[in-house]
C-alpha cells in the first residue's frame, strides 16, 4: 500500500493554477525527487501536503487517511515532517533548543507541572527528551555546538540543523525542500551521504525538491517532473533525462 | 525533590527578603509606598514580557486587565468582606481570596480577548489590544456598581511588605519555570518563527493564547495589590498612560529577559521616584529615554540574555538544566 498518494491534487491562487491535477503515489522506504523550473509549483505542493493552506481540490491521502484540512501541527503527529527553502530555524534559541522544541508535540507532562510541580514526570520527560536531543545532534555532528545560537552557525550547519529539527519530531515520511541550495560541491556530496544515512538508519520515505541535477539524479529512485503546475513526466533518473518534455521544459523547444 | 539547585535559590530568597526588610524598615513612609510600587511593577513587567518578549506578540492591553484585577478585588474586600468575616475568614485569607479573584478574573478576560485578537499580528494586534483595554476602562467608568468615575474608595489597606515580595518572588520563578521548559519552548518558537513552530508540532494559537492568559492572570494579582496599596480604584488609574509605562520598563530591561525586565522595573520605579516632585518634566524624561534606548540599544539592557548570578547558576548534577538554554551572558 503507498505510503502517501495523491490524488487531482489542486491549488488555485485567484487566476493562477499554481498546482494543477497533480498525482502522486509515494510506496514505504522510496527516495523521490520533485523538479521542475522556477514557480512550477513545487513548494506549493509542500505547503498543501503539511497543511499550510488548504487545497482547492483533490485528495491527499496518508497511511490510507485523509490528511486535508488537518492542521500543520496535527500532519506533524501523524508522522510527515518537512525543512524549508529559506533556511526557518528559530534563530536566537539555542541549536539543542531548535531540536528539542520538535519534541514538544510528544511531551507529556502539562503546564501546570511546567510551571508549579517540577518534579517526577517532569524531571524524567525532560532529561528524556533532552537526551534524545542531544543524540540526534550526534547523529547530523552537530552535538558540540548544541550551545551556540542557531543563527550563528555556518551556512551549511543550518541546513543540517533544520534536518535534524525535522527528524527529531518523529516522522515517517520526511518532505526536504531544496536542501542542498547554496551549497558548494563538497558539502552538497556529504548532505547526499546524510540523506542516505538517515534514510537507512530511520526506515524513512523522503520525498525532496531539488535543483542540484547531480544531487536528484545521483541519489533519487524515482523523479516527478512539474512545469506550471502540471506533472509533465514521471519515472527514473535515466527515462526522465531521456525525456523530451522534461528537456523543453528546461531548455526551451528548439527552434524549427 | 529538594536538590541542591532548589536549596541554593531558597536560601538566595530567604538573602533577598532580609535585604528586602531591612531596606524597608528604616525608609520613610512616602519610600516604603513606592517600594510596594517597585514589587507590583516587577510583576505587571515581568508579566507583560512573557506575551510581547517571550511570545513576541505585542499587546498593549496590561492596564485593562490591571484594572479588571483591581475592580475584581475591590468588591471582593469591600462589598463582601463582611459576609467572608462571618463565616470565619481572617483578613490574611480574606485578601488571598480578592487577589486570587482578581487574578483569575483577569484570565478569564484575557481569553475571551486573546481569542479573537491573537490572530492579528504586529501594529494590528497592539491597536486591538489597546482598544479592549479602552474598553475595560470605560465600561467600568459607566458601571454604578464598581463607583462608576469617582472608583472605590477606602478599601483595607491589605497590600503590605510580605504580600508584595512573596508574590513578586512567585511571579518572577513561575514564569522563569514556564519558559524554561517544553511549553516554555514552544512559547518562544513563536516568536522566532510561526511558520517553523506549527510545522515542528506546536499548535500556536494555543500557546498565544495560553501567554497572554498567563500574562493577564499576574497583571490581574499586580492590580489587586495596587488596589489594596493606594486603597483606591479609580478608572484613571489604568489608562493608556499605566501600559504605557510598563511597556517602557520592559523595553528598557530587555525584551525576552526576566532579570533585565526586573531591572528595567526598578530602575523606572526609582526614577519615578526620585522625580516625583517633577510630574510633568517627569514624562518629558521617560519619553526621551525611550527614544535614546531606541537610538542607541534597541534591544534594551539586557537583550534577550539573561543577568547570571554566580551563587545560582552554578552547575550540579541536574539533568535537565545541564545545558543552559540560552548562552551566558
Amino acid at each position: 500500500m503507498a505510503l502517501l498518494q495523491v490524488e487531482k491534487l489542486t491549488k488555485v491562487f485567484g487566476g493562477l493554477r499554481a498546482v494543477s491535477n497533480v498525482e502522486m503515489k509515494i510506496e514505504p522506504g522510496e527516495l523521490v525527487g520533485l523538479i521542475g523550473p522556477n514557480g512550477a509549483g513545487k513548494t506549493t505542493i509542500f505547503n498543501l501536503l503539511t497543511g499550510v493552506i488548504p487545497p482547492s481540490e483533490g485528495q491527499i491521502v496518508f497511511n490510507q487517511k485523509s490528511i486535508v484540512g488537518l492542521k500543520p501541527y496535527n500532519v506533524t503527529d501523524i508522522g510527515i515532517a518537512r525543512t524549508f527553502q529559506n533556511i526557518r530555524l528559530f534563530k536566537t534559541l539555542s541549536v539543542l533548543d531548535n531540536v528539542r522544541i520538535a519534541y514538544h508535540h510528544r511531551v507529556k507532562y502539562n503546564l501546570f507541572e511546567s510551571m508549579l510541580f517540577r518534579f517526577g514526570r517532569f524531571r524524567t520527560e525532560e532529561a528524556k527528551l533532552t537526551e534524545e536531543a542531544l543524540n540526534f545532534l550526534d547523529i547530523f555532528g552537530l552535538k558540540n555546538l548544541s550551545g551556540e545560537s542557531a543563527q550563528n552557525l555556518p551556512y551549511g550547519m543550518q541546513r543540517r540543523l533544520e534536518i535534524a529539527r525535522a527528524m527529531a519530531t518523529g516522522p515517517s515520511l520526511l518532505l526536504l525542500d531544496e536542501p542542498a541550495a547554496g551549497m558548494n560541491p563538497q558539502e552538497t556530496k556529504e548532505l547526499m551521504e546524510l540523506i542516505d544515512f538517515i534514510r537507512k538508519k530511520f526506515k524513512l520515505t523522503i520525498l525532496l525538491i531539488e535543483h542540484d541535477m547531480s544531487l536528484v539524479m545521483g541519489i533519487c529512485e524515482r523523479i516527478y517532473v512539474l512545469d506550471y503546475g502540471q506533472l509533465i513526466a514521471e519515472g527514473t533518473p535515466a527515462e526522465i533525462k531521456a525525456n523530451p518534455r522534461v528537456i523543453e521544459a528546461y531548455l526551451g523547444e528548439e527552434a524549427s | 525533590m529538594l536538590n541542591q539547585k532548589w536549596v541554593r535559590i531558597i536560601i538566595f530568597v530567604i538573602v533577598l527578603y532580609g535585604i528586602w526588610n531591612l531596606v524597608y524598615g528604616v525608609v520613610n513612609d512616602f519610600w516604603k509606598f513606592n517600594f510596594l510600587i517597585l514589587g507590583i511593577n516587577i510583576i505587571l513587567a515581568v508579566s507583560l514580557n512573557l506575551i510581547n518578549g517571550y511570545n513576541g506578540q505585542f499587546s498593549l492591553g496590561h492596564a485593562g486587565f490591571m484594572a479588571v484585577g483591581g475592580y475584581t478585588s475591590a468588591v471582593v474586600t469591600l462589598y463582601y468582606s463582611k459576609a467572608l468575616m462571618a463565616i470565619g475568614l481572617t483578613p490574611f485569607f480574606i485578601f488571598l481570596l480578592a487577589i486570587l479573584a482578581g487574578g483569575i478574573f483577569a484570565a478569564v478576560f484575557g481569553f475571551v480577548i486573546g481569542l479573537p485578537t491573537l490572530r492579528l499580528k504586529g501594529d494590528y494586534l497592539a491597536i486591538a489590544t489597546l482598544g479592549f483595554g479602552e474598553i475595560i476602562r470605560l465600561s467600568v467608568l459607566n458601571v454604578d456598581y464598581l463607583g462608576a468615575a469617582t472608583g472605590m474608595k477606602g478599601l483595607p489597606a491589605y497590600t503590605n511588605a510580605n504580600w508584595v515580595f512573596f508574590l513578586t518572588i512567585i511571579t518572577v520563578l513561575i514564569i522563569y519555570n514556564l519558559i524554561n521548559s517544553s511549553h516554555g519552548r514552544a512559547i518562544l518558537s513563536i516568536r522566532e518563527d510561526e511558520i517553523a513552530a506549527e510545522t515542528m508540532g506546536i499548535n500556536t494559537t494555543r500557546y498565544k493564547v495560553v501567554a497572554f492568559v498567563i500574562g493577564a492572570f499576574f497583571a490581574g494579582v499586580a492590580g489587586a495589590l495596587f488596589a489594596h496599596n493606594i486603597r483606591l480604584v479609580t478608572p484613571t488609574s489604568f489608562t493608556f498612560l499605566q501600559t504605557t509605562y510598563i511597556l517602557v520598563m520592559v523595553v528598557l530591561g530587555g525584551l525576552g529577559s526576566t532579570s533585565g525586565v526586573i531591572l528595567g522595573a526598578a530602575a523606572f520605579t526609582l526614577m519615578n521616584t526620585f522625580l516625583a516632585n517633577y510630574p510633568y518634566e517627569r514624562t518629558i524624561i521617560f519619553a526621551l529615554l525611550l527614544i535614546i534606548m531606541m537610538l542607541l540599544r534597541p534591544e534594551g539592557l539586557m537583550g534577550t540574555k539573561e543577568i547570571q548570578i554566580p551563587f545560582l547558576s552554578k552547575k550540579e548534577g541536574d539533568s535537565y538544566g545541564a545545558i543552559a538554554s540560552r548562552k551566558a551572558n
